[in-house]
């Protein structure tokens, strides 16, 4: 028998607020453990929470993105279970009223593309964090356990799926389109491998062409869009197996191992799904009328599939695009500040996607904390467009920009890369040259266009490559005509 | 001569401010009185000689160079025991959190501290608030200065205890079903739970979050109104705090409640009532009339149904407002070979057995399959004593009745069947689940020698009119800052 | 599995809806994680038996088209601006820990993964 999947996917991100969901702690990442702690994010006996108003704006703004409905009345519940991570052993989120419901994404597998319906996104807020200690640091081995609370109360907003993808490569692209959005409308670092962005697939397969769904199997731990793909495909091929071989297939958590390829089976825990959710009375009723949503609305970016259409309508070619948007809105922005002023943007693409994505991802930095501007990136072109530049120096100028070393002219002079391009004084460099290879001259006045590269070579060569070689060609052309 | 522990805060703020009395010596004055009546009381679960001592004397050398801190300056006032305060013990009557010291004050705390209140100490309660006697207290129970073999009331029964023998001018209590007035009126002192949302919560440790308000416990309606002026107060840290204006409290007494529409509530002051109780809340309310309020009976049919309600939602906010005393981080912990285990063992410990049978009556109302039938309806009939109340105020200024059904009852006699407990909070339920004030003023006194308290209620905010009528009640009750019998000899009279 | 109070035989059978409660004191025990003996759990057990016989009396007045309460007065959109606030000092916030190392604060092992 034919099988096929059914794939739901439930997404976490982190908001990249200031301060904490419910306390003014700061929400950072990588502090000391213990040190972005305060009675509310502790659960000390007496403190209340009070909610970040940024982070009820950005959840509205990816509800309005993901084309959700957003509710005029919203309400916080308290979800009840005993984690030790957890300090108040509930956790403030959203049950039957959540702030945003209804909404899609499409996304795009080799060339097909595909509705991906929006369930509900909801407001709640993360947990601390638990290191085993022992064991290999396995649960089930460990000797004891030590707790860092820094994450607890930073805003997590969840975005749930309806069971609309069928294959892992849809659930990766879903999720990398969602990423994109995310960091279009600059919410949140989205960094899958310091769990900023985090999925969760929920998985099941039935026989193809029948409607009734299997049984459903949660999958987490995945730290990337390889190994998002990689479990879901392992996870299909396991419950098929498990069919094929008349087993049932359990409903269960199962946490995925990168090193091992495989999904294992969780202890599950006994009355997990009993949540006792109930309105959480220390907080009242979110209200978002109809001009406050309008004015989010009003104020959100350009987002990743409008991008794509007016870079494709420049010229630039899909991959550059998909990197280009990837990058989000510090990307589009010095990019689109660029050709605004007038660059050519196939250069400009070029440059983003090229130089400019390999510094950052080597210097493990956000482009938004390099002085490169648009109008940086403008001056840049344009000292390349001029002949001032070559093309091997407008990219060693751009690494200096980035790197902090002034303006791309600045830079330029600097690091000495300037080309002379002036006719007068490569006239003289030139005549030397040809005094120093007389037979090579008396070979171009015969018209052997072979030696023109070496001479080029021989200019380049005594000008310490500042020369423009285009320049030298074709005046080294003429003096053969002379 | 008289002991300054007996003044009130009225009396004492004026000899301070005259130079006739110090707040070294008014705090002594505190200090011995509790000394004299701690061994019978229990009132205090910590006096903190210490830092009062250091705040009296700096009250004195504050005003020594002109300077008047605030309406409470040099006043002793003492703070039930589930309100947290920075470097102080603070136990909330549990064994959970013996030894537990908070990090920073609750809201309301600051505020007394910024208008030159001295804290005495902190008063023991119910554990976390559950209870009507003290008894439930995890460090043993309070005793009513009136009859020590009887209950102070609760939970907040050491605050009035403490104020009723003069070992403290003014304390704090909270009130989630009628803490503050119920043991108000069976110690004999005045006690007020104001609007929810007029006090804020940050720091008092929840029990029922959408019920808890703190309020003042004082001898006179005008110490409530002065306390609440301090207390009151919008506090960007809790999401519930009011966001409008907090007029000044003590604006209209003295006015007496000539053309005052008071209604009688009809279920709250007939049957279930112990006679001697409804005769003196009757003369009370014949003393109204007399100065010129149009008195009417009530009728709100929802009142018998508040308590079944409150019995549903109270417990489901507490079990989950305690789910976080885990033995995690802070407070009591029991080892186990998991954490599991170690949070099991740490509960079934450190919680006593009324508060553990509320977080499981609690958990079994919010869990799946009941609670439509348990939680959610409680929830609308929540609504339905809300219409009531509202309904209710479209005809009368303020609603009267007994604050409590009877008065002092001995300690341990009602311990082994907790509904019995329950329903002596029938009369100041309804007020907590409508958000609303309400007020308990002492009355008189039963053929035991116990004191019966009278309790007025105002629509939400109707916190002036309130005092008002109090005010008019504790002028024609005679009452007279009456002593109880163990503190006359110090009273002097 | 687990300790059934039916309470039909508890003081005159409390019921939702014409059914008698049943409480699986044991399931709520674990839920509220509190580590009872079997005889509190059977004491215990009775005393919600007779608690919400009286709690059921809700039930009887009819809230059809009546909207749930869960906050007392008519407010809405309570927020703080997302400015940070300096946090405890980390001693300071593990002061209070029944065992704390090296900055963490420490627990014994989970038997469950979340
Ligand atoms: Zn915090």
């Amino acid at each position: 028998m034919e099988y096929e999947a059914v794939i739901g996917i439930e997404t976490h991100v982190e908001l990249a607020t200031a301060s904490k969901m419910f306390c003014g702690c700061p929400a950072q990442f990588g502090a000391d453990p213990n040190t972005n702690v305060c009675p509310v994010c502790l659960g000390l006996p007496g403190a209340l929470p009070v909610p970040n108003e940024q982070a009820i704006e950005w959840i509205v703004a990816i509800g309005l993105a993901l084309d959700c409905e957003i509710a005029h009345r919203s309400q916080f519940h308290r979800k009840n279970y005993f984690y030790a991570d957890q300090p108040k052993n509930y956790q403030i989120s959203q049950f039957d009223v959540p702030v945003c419901s209804g909404g899609r994404l499409d996304i795009e597998v080799a060339g097909v593309v595909s509705r991906v319906r929006i369930n509900r996104v909801h407001m709640e807020e993360d947990t601390g964090k638990m290191i085993h200690v022992g064991g290999g640091g396995r649960i089930k081995d460990a000797d004891h356990s030590l707790l860092d609370f820094n994450r607890s109360g930073v805003p997590l907003v969840e975005i749930v799926t309806e069971p609309d993808l069928s294959s892992p490569q849809q659930a990766r692209a879903f999720a990398q389109e969602l990423q994109t959005i995310v960091l279009a409308l600059g919410v949140s670092d989205a960094k899958l491998e310091e769990g900023s962005m985090r999925f969760d697939g929920n998985v099941s397969i039935r026989p193809k062409g029948t409607q009734e769904m299997g049984t459903k199997v949660e999958v987490k731990n995945m730290n990337s869009f390889r190994s998002l793909e990689r479990a879901l495909a392992y996870e299909i091929e396991r419950q098929t197996a498990a069919l094929e071989a008349g087993e049932q297939v359990l409903q269960e958590t199962r946490h995925w191992d990168e090193g091992a390829g495989v999904t294992g089976g969780m202890r599950s825990k006994e009355e997990s799904s009993d949540y006792r959710y109930f309105p959480e009375p220390d907080l009242v009723p979110i209200e978002i009328n109809d001009t406050r949503r309008e004015a989010i609305r009003n104020a959100l970016p350009e987002l990743p599939a409008a991008r794509r259409l007016r870079w494709a309508a420049l010229g630039i070619d899909p991959a550059s695009i998909a990197v280009l948007v990837a990058g989000g809105s510090d990307l589009a922005g010095v990019f689109d500040g660029a050709v605004a002023a007038g660059a050519d943007p196939k250069t400009v693409a070029n440059w983003l996607t090229g130089e400019v994505t390999a510094f950052l991802r080597r210097e493990l930095v956000d482009l938004g904390a390099t002085p490169l501007t648009g109008g940086y990136l403008f001056e840049l072109e344009r000292l390349y467009a001029a002949g001032d530049l070559s093309s091997t120096a407008a990219k060693q100028v751009l690494v200096g920009v980035l790197a902090g070393e002034g303006s791309p002219a600045e830079v330029a002079e600097e690091r000495d890369l300037i080309q002379i391009s002036d006719t007068g004084a490569l006239a003289t460099e030139i005549d030397r040259v040809l005094a120093e290879h007389p037979a090579a001259y008396q070979r171009l006045k015969e018209g052997d266009p072979k030696v023109v590269g070496f001479l080029v070579g021989q200019v380049m060569k005594v000008t310490a490559g500042k020369a423009d070689p285009k320049v030298v060609s074709t005046m080294l052309r003429q003096k053969a005509e002379d | 001569m008289s002991s300054p522990a007996d003044l009130t805060l009225a009396e004492a703020s004026a000899g301070l401010r005259g130079g006739k009395l110090s707040a070294r010596e008014l705090l002594e004055a505190t200090f011995d009185r509790a000394s004299l009546t701690e061994a019978e009381l229990h009132a205090y679960l910590t006096i903190d000689h210490e830092n009062a001592r250091a705040a009296a004397a700096a009250a004195d050398e504050a005003q020594a160079n002109g300077l008047w801190v605030g309406p409470l300056h040099g006043i002793p006032v003492a703070i039930k025991d589930n309100m947290v305060t920075a470097a102080l013990q603070t136990t909330a009557g549990s064994q959970i959190l013996a030894g537990y010291v908070p990090p920073y004050d609750a809201t309301a705390v600051t505020a007394l501290k910024s208008a030159g209140a001295i804290i005495v100490g902190k008063t023991n309660l119910d554990e976390f608030a559950m209870g009507s006697s003290t008894e439930n207290s995890g460090y043993g129970p309070s005793a009513n200065p009136w009859d020590t073999t009887r209950v102070p009331g609760g939970s907040s029964g050491g605050s009035a205890a403490a104020v009723a023998a003069g070992s403290a001018m003014i304390a704090l209590g909270s009130d989630t079903g009628g803490s503050i007035r119920q043991p108000a009126s069976l110690c004999g002192v005045v006690g007020m739970k104001p609007t929810y949302g007029l006090v804020s919560r940050y720091g008092l440790i929840a029990f029922a979050s959408s019920l808890d308000q703190i309020g003042p416990i004082s001898r006179t309606v005008e110490d409530a109104a002065a306390t609440l002026e301090v207390i009151a107060g919008h506090d960007p840290l809790d999401a519930t705090s009011y966001r409008g204006e907090y007029p000044r409290y003590r604006s209209l007494l003295g006015e007496g409640v000539s053309g005052l529409r008071v209604g009688v509530v009809a279920e709250l002051s007939g049957a279930g009532i112990h006679p001697e109780v409804l005769s003196a809340f009757r003369s009370a309310v014949d003393s109204l009339a007399e100065g010129g309020a149009i008195v009417s009976e009530v009728s709100l049919p929802s009142m018998e149904y508040a308590l079944s309600a409150y019995y549903l939602i109270a417990p489901a906010e507490c079990s989950a407002n305690l789910a976080r005393f885990d033995g995690v981080r802070y407070g009591l912990r029991v080892d186990g070979a998991t954490v599991e285990e170690m949070t099991a063992r740490t509960r079934a410990a450190g919680f006593g057995p009324e508060v553990t049978r509320r977080i499981l009556l609690g958990t079994y109302a919010l869990s799946a399959g009941y609670y439509d039938a348990f939680y959610g309806q409680a929830q609308k009939v929540r609504t339905l004593v809300i219409q009531d109340f509202t309904r209710a105020y479209e005809g009368v200024d303020v609603l009267v009745s007994p604050t409590s059904p009877i008065t002092a009852f001995e300690l341990g006699s009602r311990t082994e069947d907790p509904l019995s407990m329950y329903l002596v909070d029938v009369c100041t339920i309804p007020s907590n689940l409508a958000g609303t004030p309400g007020i308990s003023v002492p009355v008189g006194i039963d053929g035991a020698g116990l004191p019966i308290g009278f309790q007025i209620m105002a629509p939400a905010l109707g916190e002036e009119v309130l005092f008002r009528v109090a005010a008019e009640v504790e002028r024609a009750s005679a009452w007279n800052n009456r002593r109880p019998p163990m503190v006359e000899a110090d009273h002097g009279v | 599995m687990g300790r059934r109070v039916c309470m039909e035989s508890v003081r005159g059978a409390p019921t939702i809806g014409g059914m008698a409660i049943d409480i699986d004191i044991a399931y709520v025990a674990r839920l509220a994680r509190i580590d009872l003996s079997d005889e509190e759990l059977e004491r215990i057990g009775r005393q919600l038996g007779g608690i919400l016989e009286h709690a059921a009396l809700v039930q009887q007045l009819p809230t059809e088209g009546v909207e749930p309460t869960s906050h007392p007065l008519p407010m809405v959109n309570a927020f703080r601006p997302d400015r940070v606030v300096p946090p405890l000092e980390r001693d300071t916030a593990l002061t209070q820990a029944p065992q704390a190392e090296d900055g963490y604060f420490r627990v014994p092992p989970t038997l469950e993964a979340e």
